[in-house]
């Protein structure tokens, strides 16, 4: 049978990326330019019995879905710069208290307002420091539609097997443009469900590293009785000051994500084999660089392209490699340098990074990238 | 036979942080024998709380227990709800973190009438922070952050529940103790979003800074200004200045958000 093809717009595919990966609650707030994945999810989740809710604010929107994410369903919500920056005490909350939960961003200009409709990539670093403390992150940048499909299902599983907020960050061009995907058929992408415990409710500790850096999650409801808190916990999930639990369970928080880098980090090399110049994009951006690498090696030019689907954790060790190889990187990013300086931070000066900024709300062009690779040759 | 409590606390949590002469314990104990009455199972029931000295409650009581962030237990507890509405929920909290940074929260459950109960505890100051000045502390009164004088009026949070569209609100006193699992009882039983106001007291933070010589004297006074909702109904305007009704004051039944939900689901089938 043939597979079911469709002419989707970025944020219909990553709500149906999400129904895919067995999201069962959405609790959202409006805000352009991502108010298509909430409408979206009001249609189609209570046909499956789900459950949509629209919340007061964006607080509570991501209230919302760590409350469900603890009964057991797994969640989703989607924002916008303004709301992720409202949003950024939960994660935190969501990050200590290890619930799982899916957040897509649609990234617009900032900071504040700035500008709702235009294209922007200058979350990336609100995504991994947004929220007070040391905690995880994982944040996946796509760049197709197809793509925002199948990195909502990632990070569903991401969430679900660390315990931990996944963030989806696509810009506003590849949250709005349309294009064809083809559905993946049920079991065709693996869809991965949180470990559930293999105790009895009396034995039952919600952070027992005995069973390794990502102890199972009980829902409420289901017989296991536990206690939750944004405070510094023991295993037994109770508030703890001890310094020895504290220290011990913030690093551990932290490992779940740093232990799994190669299980985590995604991303495509295009061109690079020979490459002197390596243009590191991610997003709608990265579009414009593989344009501008095929009209550079047309001229002769060895250029390379080094797109970044996993932002978080950011992919150090390839850099660091590629820095190594490479003349220079050139950093074409929607922002003043955030991907910049960690290309710069990786590359430990052993290669020139050059940056293409726009935060004028028009997409970085394939020619502004062949012009810098010319001069930076 | 004395009550058995222990039945509903957590082995090996208490002591509780409260101090001597705190109200919370009174209406902890109220809670729990609610929740004896209506024979609310422990597995099936979530109290989910904010941040501050009432919202510690839930790490004491063996039920599926969610400590949340300032302010946002109805929003957690939406969550809750909405993902499993056969689970009892129940929020706790003080007036700072349920009228001031969780006042948005505590409206928009009022009015989508989710059934759940808040208790508020309303002891009329930021206790946990040391004594700053809550949306419930009267005018005039003196706290860390108004040692002249509050210049703020206060909330009247049974008002403010009623106008929001909540469907049971009740008030009681940590004074009235006997009187707060009934009232509790009867708020969890009422199918919708209930509230529970409980007028309780901070010796530590308001009441030395109130002149409230003792304890005693902040109890008495929860006595004093008292008055149920049905002894009101004989008093004049002059007899009920400075008092506060007790009692339910307000009941209606109105369609509840997740039975109406349910009826979404059902059409978004068809």
């Amino acid at each position: 049978m043939a597979k079911k093809v469709a002419f989707l717009q970025g944020n219909e595919a990553a709500a149906q990326g999400a129904l895919y990966a067995g999201c069962t609650f959405f609790g959202g707030y409006p805000i352009t330019p991502s108010t298509e994945v909430a409408e979206v999810m009001s249609v189609e989740l209570p046909k499956i019995g789900g459950k949509f809710i629209q919340m007061e604010d964006e607080i509570g929107a991501m209230a919302s879905v760590i409350g469900a994410s603890l009964t057991g369903a797994k969640v989703l919500t989607a924002t916008s710069g303004p709301g992720l920056s409202l949003k950024q005490e939960l994660i935190g909350y969501a990050c200590i208290a290890e619930t799982p939960c899916v957040i897509v961003n649609v990234m617009r200009g900032g900071p504040s307002t700035g500008m709702p409709t235009g294209p922007s990539q200058s979350d990336v670093m609100c995504a991994k420091w947004g929220t007070h403390g040391d905690h995880p992150a994982i944040c996946l940048t796509p760049a197709s539609v197809q793509e925002l499909f199948e990195e909502t299902v990632r990070a569903f599983n991401l969430a679900e097997k660390y315990r931990t907020p996944v963030m989806v960050m696509p810009d506003e061009i590849v949250a709005h443009m349309r294009e064809r995907i083809v559905f993946p058929e049920p079991g065709e992408l693996e869809v991965i469900n949180r470990t559930a415990p293999s105790v009895s409710p009396a034995e039952y500790k919600p952070y027992d590293t005995s069973f390794g850096d990502v102890p199972p999650l009980a829902a409420f409801g289901s017989g296991y009785r536990f206690h939750v808190t944004g405070l510094n916990k023991g295993q037994d999930g109770f508030p703890t000051t001890k310094a020895a639990w504290v220290q011990a369970e913030e690093e551990r928080q932290v490992r779940k994500v740093d232990a799994n880098i190669d299980d985590i980090v995604q991303f495509e090399e295009y061109e690079l084999a020979d490459a002197e110049v390596a243009i590191v994009a991610y997003g709608s951006t990265s579009r414009s660089a593989r344009f501008a690498v095929n009209e550079a090696r047309k001229q002769g030019i060895k250029a390379g392209l080094f797109r970044i689907k996993t932002f978080w954790p950011f992919p150090e060790k390839q850099i660091a490699a590629l820095a190594g190889k490479v003349k220079a990187f050139i950093t074409p990013e929607m922002n003043l340098g955030m991907c910049t300086g960690e290309v710069k931070r990786c590359a430990e000066g052993k290669a020139a990074v050059h940056g293409i900024f726009r935060v004028d709300g028009e997409p970085i062009n394939p020619g502004q990238i062949l012009e810098k690779i010319k001069e930076v040759k | 036979m004395a009550f058995d409590y222990d039945k509903y606390i957590r082995p090996g949590k208490l002591p509780h942080i409260w101090c001597p002469g705190c109200g919370h314990g009174i209406v902890m104990k109220g809670l729990i024998r609610a929740i004896d009455t209506l024979g609310l199972q422990k597995d099936n029931t979530a109290i989910v709380s904010g941040i501050g000295c009432a919202s510690r409650l839930p790490g004491y009581m063996d039920f599926c227990t969610l400590h949340t962030a300032h302010g946002r237990a109805a929003a957690f507890a939406t969550g809750v709800k909405m993902a499993k509405p056969e689970m009892n929920v129940i929020l706790v909290g003080g007036d700072g973190d349920g009228t001031a940074i969780g006042g948005n929260h505590f409206i928009h459950a009022c009015r989508r009438n989710i059934d759940m109960t808040y208790i508020i505890m309303n002891n009329n100051i930021y206790g946990m922070t040391g004594g700053q000045f809550s949306p419930c502390t009267p005018t005039g009164a003196k706290a860390s952050t108004t040692v002249y004088g509050n210049p703020d009026p206060a909330f009247d949070v049974a008002k403010l529940a009623i106008g929001a569209g909540a469907t049971f609100v009740a008030r009681g006193t940590a004074y009235h103790a006997t009187q707060i699992d009934k009232l509790i009882a009867e708020a969890i039983q009422h199918k919708g979003f209930s509230v529970v106001e409980i007028l309780d007291d901070c010796p530590t933070t308001y009441g030395r800074r109130n002149k409230f010589k003792s304890v005693i004297e902040m109890m008495n006074r929860l006595k004093d200004i008292a008055v149920p909702v049905k002894a009101a109904e004989k008093m004049t305007a002059e007899q009920l200045e400075g008092k506060i009704l007790t009692g339910v004051l307000y009941k209606e039944e109105r369609p509840n958000y997740t039975d109406e939900y349910a009826k979404v689901i059902e059409r978004a089938k068809k």
